[in-house]
């Protein structure tokens, strides 16, 4: 038994602990991982619960706190901010650390990092419920609060750079490329997003530096490289650490990734006015947007290629791997959103699906399909190492796979269907060419699918809490382990 | 490689790719926000777009704080079904004085850029306090609570001063006043300027009578009935060139 334990890393981190040098900071990310799967069962509830809100309107009670217009963004930032941003925070830390071999340059940062990240999705989500919102969307929370995000930002930047300063080996890996891009990205899109002049020192209430035609571009400047850097090159630096490791072997294609990276980070900047075809901002700004949205796809496509061919040789992994096949579904997700958002980028097809459901579909075909997947494959590989322990159960995570992949179709087909019945009802005309239908007439006729959608969330929600169930279970046997280990050096070690 | 760049220069060089990498991703901001402050006709020069009113400006910042904005959108795009349901395309003038703009992006209701007007008062005060009475089919929640919720009129001097910072023509001096009663005439004036915006409020909200109560308190639901009924109804179309609008897209 003592050989077994003195054979593991952890083994070794727990003596070094004992000599007062740890070799990595491995607190911290554990941390960031439970706050992960908290948010997510929390994010993921509101999000069913709103869905729920949708196809059966009683459910808003006459309550301010939970009505859906104030409910809406406590969805997306716990999913966003609390479940992708801690998934994320842990994910970084722990790359940084081994690909660098060097421990985070600061403890009191890292923590500082975790309870003030933590403070903001709390504060902001509350913030919601008693009605304060810049309205710009995913981007709602009032100054006060931009202002703590801020600064958290700016010593989470300090602590990735610095302890990249610190790495033994020269070259710096690929996964902290896009974990850069999207830390200095984030910072810029954040800043400039948030220009507000508050109404006093003691008000909640800013008004945007900003309006109207100049406000609309930069939130969507803002809106959609959130979705570029936050929600998809941090979740490709992700992808590029994880996936090689649990497939167990090198990434397809370096000089595909040098490409496809830059290309990334300078085209993704351009595309947010999509978002505002038709509408009042000039058509040199939109078309612009959409040319360079077309672009765009070959860099998406680089990423989901060198990532899904890395498998290459070894896809039998598919069939006996969960873990990978949550990898691997995440990038076919990846390579289909960013298909489909090219597609409607395009005007014509922009003109249908603007204000409809398909929206709602596609950023949940890539925020479920592709980063919550991707999060769940890393989560799954990394929680084993994090309490050097094997996974409780790999059928779980089977199931969960399943149930995960159900909800997603379940949700963006009923989204497809919806989304396009409503952009066809709004545009039908009579005999007489007159319009065919009334607004309300659209309402009605995409209620089976409000229904279809939310039940296409408990299917996700669901996966979650089996996962939480599965990684419970393996911490508490990590633990376990950890104290009979101890137990049998100790006694190993009184035996010499 | 013929110029004998390699990217190891940069993979191994953390401060050289920290520049690059804020290169690459500062030129697109740059080309596309900055001009939309100077280029001539991004926002239309057309008659008729005015600032809030005291009263309205705090009806849209509780339609904006309830988060109404997620599902009615505020623009309406130059197609024929859509003139048909909503009215004249929005323009770029029609939302300049709007800190922050509430396009939306959703359509989960219907449009509400042109939605003064069309409806009575009264019809909006019982929508909003339960749609379903009035339109049997609607999944708008109801927001009861505006119609017994007193107005806050306390800070609505800072709320114009801090619009003002940020450029909306609101008058603190006599001076600002004069070039108001130019520009917008002097009932609007004397509703723009700063030291009588509480008087202002209650003068516009006992004589409209937006919530069914006259003489009663004044509710959230006055500022949100009178925020509606001013939408989307102040350009004339009748002295718009719609040549010189194409021209400007």
């Amino acid at each position: 038994m003592s050989s077994v334990a003195a054979a593991s890393p952890y083994a070794l981190g727990a003596d070094r602990a004992a000599a007062g040098v740890e070799e990595y900071n491995f607190d911290i990310v554990k941390k960031f991982t439970i706050m992960t799967l908290v948010w997510a069962v929390v994010g993921m509830s509101v999000g069913v619960y709103i869905a729920s809100e949708l196809a059966w309107p009683f459910l808003n009670f006459g309550i301010p706190y939970i009505e859906f217009g104030r409910f809406r963004p406590v969805h997306t930032t716990s999913v966003i901010l609390g479940f992708g941003g801690s998934a994320l925070f842990a994910t970084s830390y722990y790359i940084v650390q081994r690909t660098c071999q060097a421990r985070l340059i600061s403890d009191f940062a890292a923590s500082f990092t975790f309870w003030g990240w933590q403070a903001c999705v709390i504060l902001a989500d509350a913030s919601y419920m008693m009605g304060h919102t810049t309205s710009r969307e995913y981007a709602e929370m009032e100054w006060p609060l931009a202002l703590l995000i801020l600064v958290v930002w700016v010593v989470y930047m300090n602590l990735f750079i610095g302890t990249i300063m610190r790495r033994k080996q020269p070259h710096i890996y690929v996964a902290n490329w896009f974990y850069l891009a999207f830390i200095l990205a984030v910072a810029i899109l954040h800043v400039f997003n948030h220009l507000a002049i508050p109404v006093s020192m003691f008000s909640m209430k800013s008004y945007s530096l900003f309006s109207g035609v100049q406000d609309a571009m930069t939130q969507w400047w803002y809106g959609h490289n959130m979705v570029g850097f936050y929600l998809t090159a941090a979740f490709l630096g992700m992808m590029y650490y994880f996936v090689p490791k649990q497939a167990g072997r090198p990434i397809y294609s370096y000089r595909l990734s040098i490409v496809h990276f830059w290309a990334l980070a300078f085209m993704y900047m351009w595309v947010g006015a999509h978002h505002l075809h038709w509408t009042a901002l000039p058509d040199w700004t939109s078309t612009l947007a959409a040319t360079f949205s077309i672009l765009l796809l070959m860099p998406s496509w680089g990423g989901m290629i060198n990532g899904i061919m890395t498998l290459s040789g070894a896809w039998d992994k598919l069939r006996t791997d969960p873990v990978m096949r949550f990898m691997i579904v995440a990038l076919s997700f990846y390579g289909m959103s960013t298909f489909e958002g090219p597609m409607m980028a395009l005007k014509e097809v922009n003109a249908l699906s603007h204000y409809t459901n398909w929206t709602v579909g596609h950023v949940h075909s890539g925020a479920l399909g592709w980063v919550a997947m991707i999060s769940f494959g890393s989560l799954y590989h990394l929680i084993p190492k994090l309490w050097n322990t094997r996974l409780y159960s790999v059928r779980l995570a089977a199931v969960h796979f399943w149930l995960a992949t159900i909800g997603i179709v379940l949700y963006i087909v009923a989204m497809w269907i919806s989304g396009i019945t409503q952009g066809l009802m709004w545009r039908a005309y009579d005999q007489f060419g007159n319009l065919q239908y009334s607004f309300i007439e659209s309402v009605a006729a995409i209620h089976p699918f409000y229904v279809m959608r939310m039940i296409g969330g408990v299917f996700f929600l669901s996966g979650v809490l089996v996962m939480v169930f599965n990684v419970t279970m393996t911490i508490l046997q990590g633990k376990r382990e950890e104290r009979q280990a101890l137990a049998a050096g100790g006694l190993a070690g009184a035996g010499v | 490689m013929k110029l004998g760049f390699k990217h190891e220069w940069i993979e191994t060089n953390i401060g050289l790719m920290v520049v690059i990498t804020m290169l690459a991703i500062s030129v697109a901001g740059m080309v596309e926000i900055i001009p939309l402050f100077f280029i001539k006709g991004t926002v239309e020069n057309v008659a008729g777009p005015r600032p809030y009113t005291p009263l309205e400006l705090r009806g849209r910042d509780i339609y904006q704080d309830n988060g109404c904005f997620y599902c009615h959108s505020q623009m309406i795009r130059p197609f024929r079904d859509e003139e048909l349901r909503y009215g004249h395309y929005s323009l770029a003038a029609e939302s300049q004085y709007d800190h922050p703009f509430l396009w939306g992006s959703e359509r989960t209701g219907p449009d509400l850029a042109r939605i003064g007007g069309k409806y009575s008062n009264a019809w909006h005060v019982q929508h909003l306090i339960d749609p379903r009475s009035v339109v049997s089919q609607s999944i708008m929640p109801g927001f009861p609570w505006l119609a017994t919720t007193p107005l806050d009129m306390s800070d609505i001097g800072a709320r114009m001063k801090a619009l003002r910072d940020v450029g909306v023509p609101y008058a603190l001096t006599k001076q600002e006043y004069e070039a108001d009663v130019k520009k917008f005439g002097p009932e609007l004036a004397k509703q723009y300027y700063i030291p009588d915006a509480q008087q202002s409020m209650i003068e516009q909200a006992n004589a409209n009578d937006y919530d069914g109560r006259k003489n009663g308190p004044i509710t959230e639901m006055d500022a949100v009935v009178a925020y509606l009924q001013g939408l989307g109804n102040q350009v004339d179309w009748n002295k718009v060139n719609e040549n010189q609008l194409v021209k400007d897209r």
